[in-house]
């Protein structure tokens, strides 16, 4: 029965099992996530405002590069998020949102392009089929 | 856990309703708000989706790159960004349980989130002053809801930190007090997620050619 005797412990270790001491942050961590978010938002702005970039699609693509290693920084290192956290439930609910968010993203615009190109001209010309 | 047991007339052990080694997450308050912020994740997705369907539909309205400002928007992303690492630093404060350092880093916390929020009130009531309102245009519409959606949690996180704050000074570092700080952390870094999404997809890829 080890539930019971760490149930019989004294306040310390009941705070322990609050979650709250559980999440440890360290000054390295921060400094070490501080510093990267910083460099991967230098980044894209220098790239952006110094206009190194004459056409949008490869700069489109390193933004999104970017700020997708930037949020993984901020995960690791501010949230705190790894396997073992809340029993593995916090990484079981954030992957099941990001496989929301990419259907909502992909999905909504993937179609509503696709709508735009299918819109059959001939009704939209007639004006008595305009709103 | 709770060890619920029943003993029934006759049967010769007593009944158990939960299996050994079945357990639970322990006190699950992160957790959730760890779902909370992943729903409120979705939200910001869908406000996103409306933004890239229609963020280039300017209806002869100014486009993107006429109207927003990356000096404004850079200043604001390292306010931001300074506030998480101050933030941290009163967590780094709390786990040592030394009250005070952790208030003053608050502090600065709550400054820094005041003048992200103060900044960019100024920014839209110029957008509104030069005719460029949420009503102009469908870029517009998108835009003000999904920059406007962020500042709002930012708002209500300053209106929490000065909440908590208050809590903190009558009742001192309490683990209850505690367990808030820590969802406050949370909730304030993954506002500077979204934020992230915000400058790269909104403003960054809005004024390339």
């Amino acid at each position: 029965m080890s539930e019971h005797a760490e149930a019989q412990h004294g306040h310390d270790e009941h705070d322990e099992h609050d979650g709250v001491s559980a999440v440890h942050a360290t000054m390295k961590g921060y400094l070490t996530g501080f510093g990267l978010a910083s460099l991967l938002t230098l980044i894209p702005f220098w790239l952006v405002m110094s206009g190194a970039f004459a056409k949008s699609g490869p700069a489109d693509a390193l933004i999104l590069l970017l700020a997708g290693i930037q949020i993984i920084v901020h995960m690791v290192y501010f949230l705190h998020m790894n396997t073992k956290s809340e029993g593995g439930w916090n990484m079981l609910a954030l992957v099941f949102t990001i496989v929301l968010v990419v259907i909502t993203l992909s999905g909504s615009i993937w179609i509503m392009f696709h709508l735009n190109d299918n819109m059959m001209p001939s009704l939209m010309q007639n004006p008595a089929n305009l709103p | 856990m709770s060890d619920t047991t029943m003993t029934m007339s006759g049967s010769p052990e007593p009944l158990k309703f939960h299996v050994e080694g079945e357990h639970h997450v322990e006190n699950g308050t992160l957790l959730g708000f760890w779902l909370y912020l992943m729903s409120d994740c979705l939200v910001f997705a869908c406000l996103f989706a409306a933004y890239g369907v229609l963020g280039r539909d300017y209806a002869g309205g100014p486009s993107a790159a006429q109207v927003l400002e990356l000096p404004v928007v850079a200043i604001n992303t390292t306010l931001l960004l300074l506030s998480s690492i101050t933030y941290g630093f009163a967590v780094l404060e709390m786990q040592q349980n030394r009250s005070g350092p952790m208030m003053g880093w608050l502090v600065i916390t709550g400054l820094l989130g005041a003048s992200f929020i103060g900044l960019e009130l100024t920014e839209f009531s110029h957008l509104v002053s030069i005719g460029a309102g949420p009503q102009r245009s469908a870029f517009l519409s998108s835009f003000f809801t999904l920059v406007g959606t962020h500042g709002l949690h930012v708002t209500c996180g300053l209106i929490w930190l000065v909440v908590l704050m208050v809590q903190v000074s009558k009742k001192g570092l309490i683990p209850a007090n505690k367990r808030r700080l820590m969802c406050l952390s949370m909730f304030w870094h993954f506002l500077d997620v979204v934020w992230v999404g915000v400058f790269s997809f909104v403003y960054l890829m809005g004024v390339l050619p």
